[in-house]
Parts: structure tokens; sequence; C-alpha cells
């Protein structure tokens, strides 16, 4: 049988509950921005379906909020639940972000509330959009501050210990330390890519259905266009972010890459697997490719895994981490760009049943990446929760039934997840696109 | 004033707002399922499905805000109390989950289900119950030290008269915060039907709400003895809140000037809840940590105030424009204005 060890059933249950949260999260922090171009350009070319876009994007997001409200309250106990330890000496440091998230949160909230009640308040329609602001600011801006908080844990700074002793605490030093910009950088347009490639994949799904409605082709085209420049994004700041690594955090790296030796001119291994002299095989190798994503430069030296202590390397599961989501975020920039020239130079491929079908995989991808680049990010940073101050079993809780909790847990999300996916088909099952727009006709009529 | 009280004294406010505005929902949640069993659903659904529905979100972020506040202004409080309330906050963040995420599903998804509403229902009770055990833990003597570490007594908890007064305490003062709350508003709303039976709540809950506080102190008295004698220094304190509490009744009797009533029983529970919070001083947790051995740093405390005085001249105009909307704007609880209207 096993033997209860609370660090493990620990990291299980952070693990598992930070998975389940990014979903809803990544979507709550995109989402907003999307409902505000599609009501926007609705406004503005008065053009009753992007309202409706608009509208229906809205209804489907509270489902998808209230998922991440919960969720995202229960990895904020956790934290304490499970890492009391860790949380005693972080909360010296770096508990201001996550205060003034909460500010966000609230922000996010309130207007949220005021938004979906008042669709039909207001006789200006610019009016209730402007509503939309605050809860977009609110939900980018919590990711803006949570991201600062994982950054910390990958680099620390902004304090100083004298003996065992916290001293020279600088909060804003500590918000701001070096993994900040790219971390903070790369979850915002990753989360704007994903939430339009899962709207854009929504769309894709009914026309592959065969519902060839402008209002879906219109809302792919425009979900589209969005994630294709957020995914150029994307790609650009992942590019910075490699570099931060190569710098900051050259282990995890080094990891990603199964990059043993120190060298130059180092190549970029794609997938493959170790075999038993510890050589990589079948790999898919990009010469010069490691040192330029690491140092822009192709004869740039990289710093090797062997330069660290075996017991502070991170698992080397991490390189099938990162080798995914590059992968997606290739392949999502480049579909989304011939998309887009297809539509431009009427191309016939991009209206045929195939292509319909990988542009509904968008959204899911997109997904996949997103819990890949966060695999990546937390595995990657192993041994430790605090980047060379505190390993992860020094940060772990003593109590007892952390067992329990992780199985009480796992429920609760196999409860959240599945219930919310059927209200959320149900929702527009039943009331589909055609209804509606007519029933809005009518009403004008009537007026 | 040192920077600890400022921080404690923010971080119970909040409490106390969260404790107000979380039962005016648990309660309704309750009344609303209750209703479904006893036929009055078509009187009661509509005064509460109008309050709540704009301001649940809004709810659970008070609760996010004390304890992220605790771990920013205390975190020596994130080792005690994340260390022994493991099981106990755990239970409550799932019937936390289950409701919330419920709630949101039926108002804004599917149709009505009598199954989740009833859920629904006795989770508003239980999550009180559940979280009501904090308190009951930081009177001390249900924490052990063993290496360093705090480990929870289940058992001794579990036996304690102590737990089982607060317990009912939290889940009566629930029913009667919510139920008077309703009143009111029912009131504003012209909906004397839903007034009437609302109005027989609050009076029914009024008593049991009392007694369960007194029975309280008492108990206090055999368990906790200093902190019996702080209480009793400043016995004025719980003394006003009970006037409050006569004037509240008072005016439910009465049938008159049910938001006075409404404001009145605020005021009440704040004396007593601030009454508590003062003679808790200076203890987070009896007897290993008081708020001066768990406050964190000048520069982090510092930043927090500054943080919380911006985020705050940032909250109270977006709070006073969403209870304008839907609080106090009388054609909105009516039913007149924004009818479904999202
Ligand atoms: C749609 C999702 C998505 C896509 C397409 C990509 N990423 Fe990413 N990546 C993330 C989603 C993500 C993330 C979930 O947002 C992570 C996890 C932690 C973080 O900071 O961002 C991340 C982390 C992350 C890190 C680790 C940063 C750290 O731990 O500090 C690197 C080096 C990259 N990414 C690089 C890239 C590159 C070069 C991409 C090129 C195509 C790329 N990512 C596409
Ligand atoms: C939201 C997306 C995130 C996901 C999907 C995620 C995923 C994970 C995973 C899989 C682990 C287990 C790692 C292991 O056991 O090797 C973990 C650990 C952890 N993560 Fe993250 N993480 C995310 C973001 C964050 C953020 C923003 C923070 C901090 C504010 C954080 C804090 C932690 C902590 C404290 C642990 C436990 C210690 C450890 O194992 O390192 N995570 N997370
Ligand atoms: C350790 C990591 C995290 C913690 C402690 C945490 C905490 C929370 C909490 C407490 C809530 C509920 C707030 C409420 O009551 O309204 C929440 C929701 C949310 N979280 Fe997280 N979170 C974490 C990771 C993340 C990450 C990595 C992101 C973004 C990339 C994120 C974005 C959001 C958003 C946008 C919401 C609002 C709900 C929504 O709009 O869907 N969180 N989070």
């Amino acid at each position: 049988m096993w033997e209860y060890d609370p660090v493990m059933f620990s990291r299980t249950l952070t693990g598992l509950t930070l998975a389940f949260h990014i979903i809803y999260a990544t979507i709550g922090v995109g989402i907003p921005l999307m409902i505000a171009i599609a009501q926007w350009i609705g406004i503005k070319k008065n053009d009753e379906h992007y309202i409706l876009l608009a509208r229906r994007w809205t209804r489907g997001f509270v489902i998808t909020v209230a998922v991440g409200v919960v969720t995202g309250t229960a990895i904020g106990l956790q934290l304490s639940l499970l890492w009391p330890n860790f949380m005693e000496l972080a909360g010296h440091v770096i508990s201001l972000p996550l205060f003034m998230e909460t500010f966000a949160f609230f922000f996010e909230a309130i207007f949220l509330g005021i938004y979906l009640y008042t669709w039909d308040r207001f006789e200006n329609q610019k009016k209730h959009m402007l509503l939309l602001i605050p809860v977009a600011i609110g939900a980018s801006f919590s990711a803006f501050f949570i991201t600062m908080v994982n950054a910390f844990m990958n680099t620390p700074e902004g304090f100083d210990i004298v003996n065992g002793a916290l001293v020279n605490v600088d909060p804003i030093a500590a918000m701001f330390n070096p993994a900040t910009p790219t971390k903070v950088a790369h979850v915002l347009t990753t989360a704007y890519m994903t939430s339009a490639f899962v709207l854009g994949s929504i769309a894709a799904f009914h026309l592959f259905r065969g519902r060839n409605h402008v209002y879906h082709k219109k809302s792919l085209y425009l979900m589209m266009k969005v994630g294709l420049i957020f995914s150029i994004a994307t790609v650009i700041v992942g590019d910075f972010s490699g570099k931060f690594l190569a710098e900051y955090q050259p282990e995890k790296l080094a990891a990603a890459e199964w990059h043993f030796e120190t060298e130059e001119k180092a190549p970029l291994m794609m997938f493959g697997w170790i075999d038993d002299n510890g050589e990589v095989q079948g790999a898919i190798e990009i010469p010069y490719a490691l040192s330029i994503l690491a140092h822009s430069d192709p004869t740039a030296e990289v710093t090797g895994l062997n330069e660290f202590p075996e017991d502070e390397r991170p698992p080397l599961i991490v390189h099938y981490f990162f080798d995914l989501m590059v992968s997606i975020g290739i392949f999502l920039t480049l579909i989304s760009l011939f998309y887009w020239f297809g539509i431009g130079r009427g191309w016939k491929i991009v209206e045929k049943k195939f292509f319909n079908f990988l542009l509904v995989l968008s959204g899911p991808l997109a997904i996949v990446a997103i819990e890949m680049g966060w695999f990546y990010a937390e595995f990657g940073r192993q041994p430790w929760i605090l980047r060379g101050f505190m390993k992860t079993p020094e940060g772990a809780t003593s109590a007892a039934y952390v067992d329990t909790m992780l199985f009480l847990f796992v429920g609760l999300y196999a409860v959240l997840g599945t219930a919310s996916a059927i209200v959320l088909t149900k929702m527009f099952k039943n009331n589909p696109v055609e209804k509606e727009l007519e029933e809005h006709a009518l009403e004008r009529g009537d007026r | 004033m040192d920077l600890a009280i400022v921080g404690i004294s923010v971080l119970w406010l909040f409490l106390f707002g969260y404790i107000i505005i979380a039962s005016i929902d648990f309660g309704a949640g309750f009344f609303s399922a209750y209703s479904e069993l006893a036929n009055t659903k078509h009187i009661l659904h509509h005064i509460i499905q109008r309050y709540l529905s704009p301001v649940w979100e809004v709810t659970n972020v008070f609760l996010v805000f004390f304890f992220v506040g605790m771990v920013g202004f205390f975190p020596s409080a994130a080792f005690y109390y994340g260390t022994i309330l493991l099981v106990p906050v755990s239970i409550s963040n799932v019937l936390l989950a289950i409701r919330g995420s419920y709630y949101a599903f039926q108002t804004y998804g599917v149709k009505d289900s009598k199954i989740y509403t009833f859920l629904y229902g006795v989770a508003g009770l239980l999550i009180p119950a559940s979280l009501s055990i904090v308190l009951t833990i930081s009177e001390g003597g249900f924490v052990e030290m063993v290496d360093g570490n705090p480990v929870l007594l289940y058992e001794k908890l579990f036996f304690s008269p102590l737990t089982w007064s607060i317990v009912i305490l939290s889940v009566v003062s629930v029913l009667y915060i919510s139920a008077t709350f309703l009143t009111a508003y029912a009131d504003i709303a012209k909906d004397f039907d839903a007034r009437r039976l609302l109005r027989k709540y609050a009076l029914a809950w009024s008593g049991p709400t009392i007694l369960s506080a007194t029975l309280i102190i008492w108990q206090l008295r055999q368990h906790n003895f200093s902190h019996f004698e702080k209480i009793m220094d400043i016995w004025w304190i719980f003394a006003l809140s009970g006037v409050f509490f006569v004037i509240t009744v008072a005016l439910l009797w009465m049938k008159k000037y049910y938001s006075l009533a409404f404001w009145s029983l605020i005021i009440q529970f704040s004396l007593a809840f601030f009454g508590y919070g003062i003679s808790h001083y200076p203890y987070l947790l009896y007897p290993y940590l008081t708020i001066y051995d768990g406050f964190t740093n000048d520069a982090m405390a510092t930043a927090l105030i500054i943080a919380f005085i911006a985020g705050f001249a940032l909250l109270i105009p977006s709070i006073w424009l969403l209870a304008r909307l839907f609080l106090f704007n009388k054609s909105y609880v009516r039913g007149e204005k924004g009818k479904g209207g999202y």
C-alpha cells in the first residue's frame, strides 16, 4: 500500500486545482475583450449580428466565470492550507500583488453584475458597452497580479535573508522581479489568443455541422483575425521568455531542450526520447535554433543541465510539455494566417469541410497549449517552490488527511466540469441563433 | 495606533461585511428552498431572485479579500491556521463551490430543478456552520503543538459544547439577518405577501439568535476564562447591542419602518461583532499567536495599507453604483425595469 506523504498529495492537489482553474481563468481573462470588440463593431457598423454575438458570448461567459470564481477561491484557500510554511515566508514579501488582485476581482465582479442586468436599461448602447471596460480591466489585472506572484516564485527578489531572518523587504522589487515582464506578457497574450480561438472554434463547429448562417461566418472571421494577431504576439513574447530563461533560469530551459552539455551553436531538439545510455533519439534537430532562442545569436553558448547539481535539476518530462506548447503555438499562427489570406484571396479551400475541422480544433488545442505551458513552468521550477530559497517539501503542510481532501476535490472538479459543460450546451441548443435573431427583429418591429 | 491594529481592523471590517452580505444570501437560498417545500414559492421566489442575481459574485470577493488580507498582514496566521484548518475549510470550500456554481448554472443556464434548489438551500446553512468552526478554534484549547507544528484535536472539537453553540448561533443568525433584510426589501418592492411571510420568519428567528448568543458568552466562561473576563470589561458594548436588538424586534412587531429595523439590526450585529473582536485582542489564536507576533514587516504593512486605501477609493463609487442600480432603485426592485435584462 502507499505511504501517506502529505507533500506528494499537496502537490497533486495544487496541480489539479490550478490545472482546472486555469481553463476557466484564461477564458475569463480573454473573453471580456472579445465581447467588447464584438459589441463595439456591432455599434459602429450598426450590425445586429455582432451585438447578438456579444450577447450570447456574455451568457456563456457567466457560466465560466462562476466556475472560475469558485475554483479560484479554492486555490486561494489551498495556497495556505497546503503550503502553510511557504505562505508564511512568501506572505512577508509577495502578498502585495495577491492583495491587489482582490481589488481587481471586486472591480470585475461589480461591473459584471451591472453589465449583465442592464442590456435593455440604457437608451444608448455605447453607455452599456462602457460597463465592459472595467470588467475587462479587472480580469486582465487579476491575471497581471497573480502572475507576478508566480514570477516571484521563479526569481525571488526584494528581500534578504540574514541569519535565517527576513530583512530589507521591498514589496515593489518583489513584484517587479526579473520574471515578471515576460511572464505577465506571455500569460496575457495567450489568454486573449486562447479566448479568440475558443470562440472561433465554436463558430467553426456550427459551420462544420452545416449551419451556414452569416452570423457564424462573421464570428469565425472576426475571431480568427483577433486570434492571428495575438498568436503572433504570443510567439514573439514566447521567444522573449526563452531569452529570459537562458539568463535567469537556465536549468529550466536546458531541461526543456534536453540540453545536457554546455555548448555553442546549440541545436533545438523537438520531441524524441532518451535511450538507456542517456542519448537523445529520434528527435527533430533544428541546427542553431536553441542558441537563437536563448540569445538571438546562432553561435552563442547555451548552459547545459550538467552544470547543475543533480538534486536541483527539473524533471526531464518538461521537454514534451514545452514542445507541445510551441508546436501548437506555431500551428495556430499558421492556420489562422492561412485562413485570413484564404478569405482575402477567395481560396476555395478555406470553405472546405476538412479545413473547417482544423479550425474546430483550434480552441481545444489552445487550451492544451495553456496547460502544457503551465506544466512546463511549474514542473520546470522543481525542486524549488521558491527558487534558491525553499524546496517544495519544506513548504508543504504537515497536516493529516491531505489524501482525503484530494479525493474530495477530484469529485468536486468532476462535478463542476461536467455540469458546466452540460449547462453551456443546453443553454445554446435550446436557444439557437436563428430564433433569437427573429425575436429581436420582431421586438424592433413592434416598437 | 500601530499598524497591526490598523491591519486587523480593516480585515475585521471586511469580515463583518462578508458575514452580513453572505448571511442575507445564505438565508435567502434557504428560504427559497423551503418555500418550494411549503408551497409558498410563488410568494418568495421573485423577490429573492431580484436581489441575489446581480450580487452573488461580489459576496464571494468579500471572503477572498478577508483570507488574502490575513495572509498579507499576518503571514504567521497562514502557517497556524493553514495547517490546522485543512479539513474544516476544505469542506466549507467544497460547499461554497457547489453552491456558487449551481446558483449561476440555475439562474443563467438551465431551468429550475428541485434537487438543486434543495442542495442549494441546505448548503447555505452548512457553510456558515462549517466556517464558524474557525471562531471556535481561535478560542484555544483545540490545538496542540507537535514538533513545532500545530495539530487540530478533532475529537475534542467535536464534543465541545462551545463548538455546537457557535454553530447554532451562526445558523440562526443567518436566518434572522436574512429574513429581516428581505422583509425590508419586500416592503420597498411593495410586495406585501412576501413581506408578511418574511416578517414572520424574522420574528421567529430573533429569539433563538439572542438566546444562543447569550449561551456562548456563558460557555466561554468555562472554556476560556480570560476571554470571558475581557468581555465583561466591555459589557456595555454588548448591552448596547442588546438594546438595538430590542429596537429591531419592536419595529418588526409594530409592522413599521422596516428599513429602519434592518439598520438597527446592522448596528446590533456590528456592536456585538466588534465587541467580540476587541475582547479577543490581542490573540489571533489563543494562546499561540497574537497579532503582534504574527505581524508582517513594516514595509509590507505600509504597502498593503496604501494599496488598501487606493483600492477602497476605487471600490466605494463602484459599490455605490451597484447599490443604486439594484438595491435602492425602487423601480428595479419592483421589477419594472430591466426585466430579464440579460
Ligand atoms: C496558448 C497558449 C500558449 C502558446 C501557443 C505558447 N505558450 Fe508559452 N506558455 C504559455 C502558453 C502558451 C503559458 C500558459 O501562458 C505559460 C506558462 C507559464 C507562463 O508564464 O506562461 C507559458 C510559458 C512559457 C515559457 C516558460 C516561461 C517561464 O517559465 O518563465 C516559455 C519559454 C514559453 N512559454 C515559450 C513559448 C514559445 C517560444 C512559444 C512559441 C510558439 C509559446 N511559448 C507558445
Ligand atoms: C494557473 C495555472 C497554473 C497551473 C496549471 C499550475 C500547475 C501546477 C502543477 C502541475 C504543479 C505541480 C508541480 C509538481 O508537483 O511538480 C503546481 C505546483 C504549484 N504551483 Fe502552479 N500552476 C499554475 C499557476 C500557479 C500560480 C499563478 C502560482 C502562484 C501564485 C502557483 C503556485 C504553485 C504552488 C505553490 C505549487 C506547489 C509547489 C510546487 O510543486 O512547486 N501556480 N502548479
Ligand atoms: C495560485 C494561483 C491563483 C490563485 C490563488 C487564484 C485565485 C483566484 C480567486 C480567489 C478567484 C475568485 C475571485 C472571486 O471571488 O471573484 C479567482 C478567479 C479568477 N482568476 Fe485565479 N487564481 C490563480 C491563478 C490564476 C491565473 C494564473 C490566472 C490568469 C492567467 C487567473 C485569473 C483569474 C480570473 C480572470 C478570475 C476571475 C474569474 C473569471 O473571470 O473567470 N487566476 N482566482
